[in-house]
């Protein structure tokens, strides 16, 4: 993470006038906003550098590519065909012609200029209300050469922000299990990417069964479960490091971890004797918590992003349910009443839902309800999908999903797939080899 | 618009009598399977003639069936006989759940395995259990039949 460095260098935000464009992003969005993201222009001596160093023919083309592509799968935006563009990028970047762009139905337009600086890539943008005719954000940063992906994607989070009030979710990662193989003998590996796909990298090298990864608070560590020499434990891995150790090796197995909010403690499953217990332990001091005592199957913990509750899935009830309790173990009080059985609760980063995958009538549904099990939401319909997993500003959930074999066992795949909190926007999630078990970062440039 | 309101009660109908004939006949044999619980014998292995591999369960349950205690009395007598052979319980399930419940639910199955073989005298020492959750299905298929042999214990020798 250590190069991930991005010099903020100028910060210009201007005085908020009314008038202004706005997207609501609480309501599902049928109407896109159309933006038009002029190429960023780019000077031929630094174009020649960066064509060296990154070789990428053009470097400022290639981020407002990756500005494009983020707002188009937001699905709050829709960006204009660049052949309608009347305006030079260069100039556009200056002093737009807001008739020229309120021309071709622009409401919001994006210029920049990158160029090279004493071996760095410097870059500056600006957001303009077409309508308003004016200037609504700009700013420009610093970085090395090879993090110009990073650099869209902070674009994309600043411009996200201005036009909607929250924050973006586009310099983020995803960890997951890549997948390959026959369906009896699956082959699975830890998997890194960026959020749309780009930069995948393998963690582990499939000789291993792993699952389940999850992200810690920095994004920084992850924590899953692995059988090495059949074992299946705990393991806590350095993304950087590449280093990997095992947290939970008790006589039995452990599964279903997760961080707690303030990276400190890893929450999780450990099965003995045929009963399913959570358990926390202290990453500093090892200190072992036992956290429910209940002889049914206990597991899926996720924390409230304050630290104060834990929900979990039981079948206490006699079938699988979810429970919320105190982070010491006391107050567990069963949420879910809706019909189906209910499983893998995870806490919004906003704190007031929680998503969770829901089976009824044979059907695998992703929704959300409060935290008091109030207002069910189903998101989406599917043969099986499951495991939600939160964006970092809580408007997004990515999650995984398998298709039905047909009667001679084939046809089998695993993807991961996306979906915005009001039910819209649902899109599959590009990667090399099938996926699942996704697990979202937070923002890395925060 | 009246044909279409005719044929959906049709329709209706039909669905009503397929569900009706699934009910009455769910509890009885019905080829390979009693109730949902796997009777067939295509992914069964022998430890030793006559002695099966592996035992079946129902959907979300870990109870012993009445042919699973009498397979499990053929591995205690043959474990009984054979005292050095030492044991791993791998517990399954089907691919209708949750990865993380499944596995807790492949080891509570396996265990369920387990604390029948020890009341037939043998040692916990000599038996481990691994859960697979839903990670190792013998069959590829997505009906009742191929979940019905997914929900499993199997006895495998571990020396």
């Amino acid at each position: 993470m250590k190069n991930f460095l991005i010099t903020l260098i100028i910060i210009l935000i201007p005085v908020k006038s009314f008038g202004l464009i706005e997207v609501d992003i609480t309501r599902g969005n049928l109407n896109p906003l159309p933006i038009a993201v002029s190429p960023l222009s780019i000077d031929e001596e630094s174009r020649k550098n960066f064509q060296n160093i990154l070789k990428k023919k053009n470097i400022g083309s290639e981020i407002s590519s990756i500005v494009e592509n983020n707002l188009k799968v937001s699905g709050l935006f829709n960006p204009l065909n660049k052949d309608a563009f009347l305006q030079e990028p260069d100039i556009a970047n200056l002093k737009p012609r807001f008739e020229d762009w309120n021309l071709i139905k622009a409401q919001a337009l994006i210029t920049g200029k990158v160029s090279y600086v004493e071996e760095k890539l410097r870059v500056e943008f600006r957001l303009w209300d077409v309508l308003a005719g004016k200037e609504m954000m700009a700013l420009a940063f610093t970085t090395v050469p090879n993090n110009w992906r990073r650099v869209g994607h902070i674009i994309t989070d600043k411009v996200y922000e201005r036009l909607t009030g929250e924050r973006g979710y586009f310099d983020t990662r995803i960890i997951y299990v890549a997948e390959e193989g026959p369906k009896t003998q699956r082959v699975k590996k830890l998997a890194i990417m960026d959020q749309d796909g780009a930069n995948n990298k393998f963690l582990t090298l499939g000789n291993e069964l792993v699952l389940t990864p999850r992200f810690n608070p920095t994004s920084q560590l992850v924590t899953y479960l692995s059988y090495f020499r059949n074992l299946p434990r705990v393991y806590l891995l350095d993304i950087e490091t590449g280093t990997q150790e095992v947290v939970g090796d008790f006589p039995g197995m452990t599964f279903a971890p997760r961080f707690s909010p303030d990276g400190k403690k890893i929450i999780m499953s450990f099965a003995k004797d045929g009963n399913s217990e959570i358990y926390t332990m202290d990453l500093e001091n090892r200190i072992v918590e036992k956290i429910t005592n209940h002889p049914s199957i206990d597991t899926s913990p996720s924390y409230s992003p304050d630290g104060k509750f834990i929900s979990f899935n039981s079948d206490r009830s006699g079938y699988q349910q979810i429970y919320v309790m105190k982070s010491d173990g006391s107050n567990v009080k069963r949420i879910s009443f809706g019909k189906g059985i209910y499983g893998t609760p995870v806490w919004s980063p906003r704190g007031d839902l929680i998503a969770f995958t829901k089976l009824h009538k044979g059907k695998f549904y992703i929704g959300v309800m409060r935290t008091d099990g109030s207002g069910e939401r189903l998101l989406t319909e599917n043969f099986y999908q499951e495991a939600p997993s939160w964006s970092p500003n809580g408007r997004v959930l990515i999650f995984y999903r398998e298709t039905k074999t047909d009667s001679k066992g084939k046809g089998f795949s695993a993807k991961l797939w996306s979906i915005d909190l009001t039910g819209y926007n649902e899109r599959q999630v590009p990667t090399p080899t099938d996926g699942s078990d996704p697990s979202w970062s937070s923002l890395l440039s925060n | 618009m009246k044909l279409s309101k005719i044929l959906k009660n049709g329709f209706l109908i039909v669905v009503a009598c397929l569900a009706l004939s699934a009910c009455a006949t769910s509890k009885k044999t019905t080829g390979q399977m009693q109730g949902d619980v796997y009777t067939g014998t295509d992914t069964v292995e022998y430890l030793a003639s006559g002695v099966p591999d592996r035992v079946f369960f129902a959907t979300n349950e870990s109870v012993l069936t009445t042919a699973s205690r009498e397979t499990l009395r053929k591995q205690a007598a043959w474990l009984r006989k054979n005292s050095k052979i030492t044991i791993v319980l791998e517990g399954h399930a089907d691919e209708r759940g949750t990865r993380e419940y499944n596995l807790a639910l492949g080891e509570r199955r396996a265990n369920a395995a387990k604390d029948y073989l020890m009341t037939y005298g043998i040692s916990s020492d000599r038996i481990s259990v691994l859960s697979y959750g839903k990670e190792r299905p013998v069959d590829s298929g997505s009906n009742p039949l191929a979940w019905s042999k997914n929900r499993r214990s199997v006895t495998v020798k571990a020396n």
